[in-house]
């Protein structure tokens, strides 16, 4: 009987300890890093969805710069597709929806990945595939994809489409900021071709005080929030409504970084290797000690 | 030792009417994947945009994880802390570490959409990603396991080699290359062993750290910074009803008695495991306060309440009572309310929680990914029984009172 419960306090020691040394490490002791590369000159674009007119000009756009059968344009002018909240997915890269504004009136608003500033999808990517470029875009290695769709768990927006349809290279999808267009300093195709300037291309900084001028130009007009200045530790697509989009059109986010938590935890067990290695030492020891004893014991 | 324990080759015909059912799921199963692989993973599930997981991730790979952690718990208490008593469960809690790991890997793979980049982790490095950490611990898991099994195939075929036709004349060479192995593997084990704990506690940890990027598209009433810490206990708990219930099921299909004392011995750990992983969970909950979503009765809820009441407390309460953990029937009830729990667990953290912002319904597995998910258990059930029947894993009483066998203690550094 006291042999049983010896090895029973044995037991649960070791146990109790690694466990105890695997959670020493708390989270937000360590401290997540920041992308190296968040750049003050990364570019935005402010969405005013008080001017947009619903003409769904910019998803016809956005498909042809993305070789995605586009069609007529003529056909985008149909409004029944408003009847459904529609997503983002492989074949569309951005869509146009239409929601119920503050007075019962009817606003549209664009929808693209919001390019992130801590994107999750960067930092979840188990390849490391997506990263954030100097100029603000969030882009993606399609030769190094392997297909997880850990991206798809982690961006708080639920961006990143999938092709599910394919049996073989099915790729991640997502708005990539036109990333060829910019870089040949082209406008990206959607802001190129709206006809009303909803959607207003430049530097992020710039962009938020523009937005903040319209606030003040025209109070009545809008809703008082930025949403992207803050949400989510920041995106580099800022919107600006008459009224407040979080919750309805966009989830209710905090303004920590979507990756932050899981960051400090994951490098909080990794600390320099040096809980793994404590924990393998501390099983060597009890290894050793309870080999010794049995010895001393003799037989 | 009053019965002196040795592991053999199992004599049993293999073939049952069980059998013949299993191997008909496993069948059903081969099929549904054949179709995933011509037709993509779009014909066979329900996934979409929203739901980018689902229980190919959440049971096969989470809960599959989970309930392969008899491996490592049997090894720490056997073999590191030299408890030789437990000496006869390690091996098949081995095996079914080995296997549950081997699947976890397949089903990792059938869920990729670019499965044939399995690899590419191994040399693209993200360490930000909790899911590349699950990737490598697990691979570099499986080999250790696979080193761990060896001692047992090398034993197996020691002075047995036997190969057929021309190849005969190589059986000596086999044989001293086996021996040969067989003396490395006994003196290095223990660094394998170790390594095996220390990276099960990683990445059943890890694990857990999988879906805390999600952030608020978990309900909160799994969402906690403290996840990690929840799925190692957990794991840890599950490890010894695992253990016991395979040991009961083992006996009762191969006609042996079963190991009542040294199954009773060990399941007198599981109710301080368990209280241990309650503690931790009740606890968080209480500091974060999300026991106000418990008011609301919603399926949510329910299938919290089910988790935690008939998971977790109804089995605490039963490993406290002697009488329970001296009967066979009791043991083998408990320890499968256990595991019911901790399935349930993963299952709700990677599925029930999960609540994309922008989803018209809610995900439910589609006939295709039941079929794949029962066929891997079928296939590794299978598996299992044939194991037993070739190497010797499973301990059944000796005649007389054997000395102990060179292969006892491995990894012991003798
Ligand atoms: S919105 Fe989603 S996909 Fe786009 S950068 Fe942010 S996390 Fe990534
Ligand atoms: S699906 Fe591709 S891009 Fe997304 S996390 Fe996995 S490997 Fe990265
Ligand atoms: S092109 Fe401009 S106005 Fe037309 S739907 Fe797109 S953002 Fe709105």
């Amino acid at each position: 009987m006291s042999q049983n419960r010896r090895d029973f306090l044995k037991t649960v020691a070791a146990i109790g300890t690694s466990a105890g040394a695997l959670s020493a490490l708390s989270p937000n002791k360590v401290k997540a890093k920041s992308p190296e590369n968040l750049s003050e000159e990364r570019m935005g674009v402010l969405v005013d969805a008080t001017v947009c007119i619903g003409c769904r000009k910019c998803e016809w756009a956005c498909r042809g710069a993305h070789d995605i059968e586009n069609g007529n344009i003529q056909d985008y002018a149909d409004e029944k597709v408003f009847e459904t909240n529609r997503r983002p997915d492989y074949d569309n890269l951005t869509i146009v929806n239409r929601y119920e504004s503050s007075d019962e009136k009817l606003s549209n608003v664009k929808l693209q990945c919001m390019h992130c500033d801590h994107p999750a999808c960067v930092s979840a990517c188990i390849v490391g595939a997506i990263s954030k470029k100097k100029n603000g875009s969030v882009v993606w290695d399609t030769d190094m994809c392997i297909g997880c769709r850990y991206c798809m768990v982690a961006c708080p927006f639920q961006i990143p489409a999938f092709e599910y349809h394919k049996a073989l290279d099915p790729k991640i999808v997502k708005c990539d900021f036109c990333d060829e267009r910019t870089m040949e300093g082209k406008l990206p195709a959607c802001t190129a071709i709206c006809p009303v300037e909803a959607l207003t291309y430049g530097k992020r900084e710039d962009l938020l005080i523009e937005a903040k001028r319209r606030f003040k130009n025209n109070p009545d007009r809008y809703y008082q929030h930025i949403f992207g200045e803050h949400e989510i530790g920041g995106t580099s697509w800022l919107y600006i409504a008459d009224k407040d989009l979080a919750g309805t059109v966009f989830p209710k986010l905090d303004n920590r970084t979507a990756p932050g938590v899981s960051e400090s935890i994951q490098h909080g067990l990794f600390a320099y290797f040096v809980p793994p290695v404590a924990v393998y030492a501390l099983l060597g020891g009890i290894m050793w000690l309870t080999k010794d004893k049995k010895k001393t014991e003799g037989k | 030792m009053e019965h002196p324990h040795k592991p053999t080759p199992l004599t049993k015909k293999f073939f049952t009417p069980w059998v013949i059912v299993l191997a008909a799921i496993a069948l059903n199963g081969i099929l549904f994947l054949l179709a995933r692989f011509v037709f993509g993973i779009g014909a066979v599930t329900n996934l979409d945009n929203q739901y980018p997981w689902g229980i190919w991730i959440g049971l096969d790979v989470a809960a599959g994880v989970a309930l392969a952690a008899g491996g490592f718990t049997t090894a720490a208490i056997g073999h590191i802390m030299h408890n030789d008593k437990y000496e006869s469960i390690i091996r098949p809690a081995l095996l079914t570490a080995l296997l549950g790991y081997t699947f976890v890997a397949v089903s990792v793979m059938v869920d990729l959409g670019r499965w044939y980049y399995i690899w590419h982790p191994i040399i693209m490095w993200n360490g930000n990603s909790a899911l590349f950490e699950v990737g490598i611990c697990v691979m570099i898991y499986l080999t250790v396991l696979y080193i761990e099994f060896l001692p047992i195939v090398t034993e197996r075929f020691i002075g047995r080699v036997n190969l057929p036709g021309i190849l005969s004349r190589f059986n000596k060479l086999v044989n001293t290359f086996l021996i040969k192995l067989d003396k490395g593997l006994d003196k290095t084990m223990f660094i394998f062993i170790i390594a095996g704990v220390v990276l099960s506690c990683l990445h059943q940890s890890s694990l857990g750290t999988l879906m805390i990027i999600a952030g608020p598209k978990m309900h909160p009433l799994w969402q906690t910074p403290i996840l990690p810490l929840l799925f190692l206990l957990s794991a840890i708990a599950v490890g010894f009803p695992m253990v016991i219930m395979e040991s009961l099921t083992a006996s009762r299909s191969f006609g042996l008695k079963p190991e009542t004392e040294v199954l009773n011995s060990l399941s007198r750990f599981i109710a301080p495991l368990l209280g241990i992983y309650l503690i931790a969970k009740i606890g968080d909950m209480v500091i974060r306060e999300t026991f106000v979503y418990l008011s609301e009765l919603n399926s949510t809820t329910i299938l919290f309440g089910i988790e935690v009441v008939i998971g977790v407390i109804v089995p605490l309460r039963m490993f406290m009572s002697p009488a329970v953990r001296e009967s066979t029937k009791g043991l083998y009830i408990a320890s499968m309310l256990v595991i019911f729990g901790i399935v349930m667990n993963r299952f709700n953290n990677f599925i029930t929680a999960y609540n994309p912002p922008y989803a018209l319904d809610s995900y439910m597995p589609s006939i295709g990914e039941i079929s794949v998910t029962l066929g891997f258990i079928a296939i590794e059930i299978l598996l299992y029984r044939l194991f037993v029947k070739i190497f010797p894993v499973i301990s059944i009483p000796a005649k007389k009172s054997l000395s102990k066998t060179k292969f006892a203690i491995r990894g012991a550094a003798k």
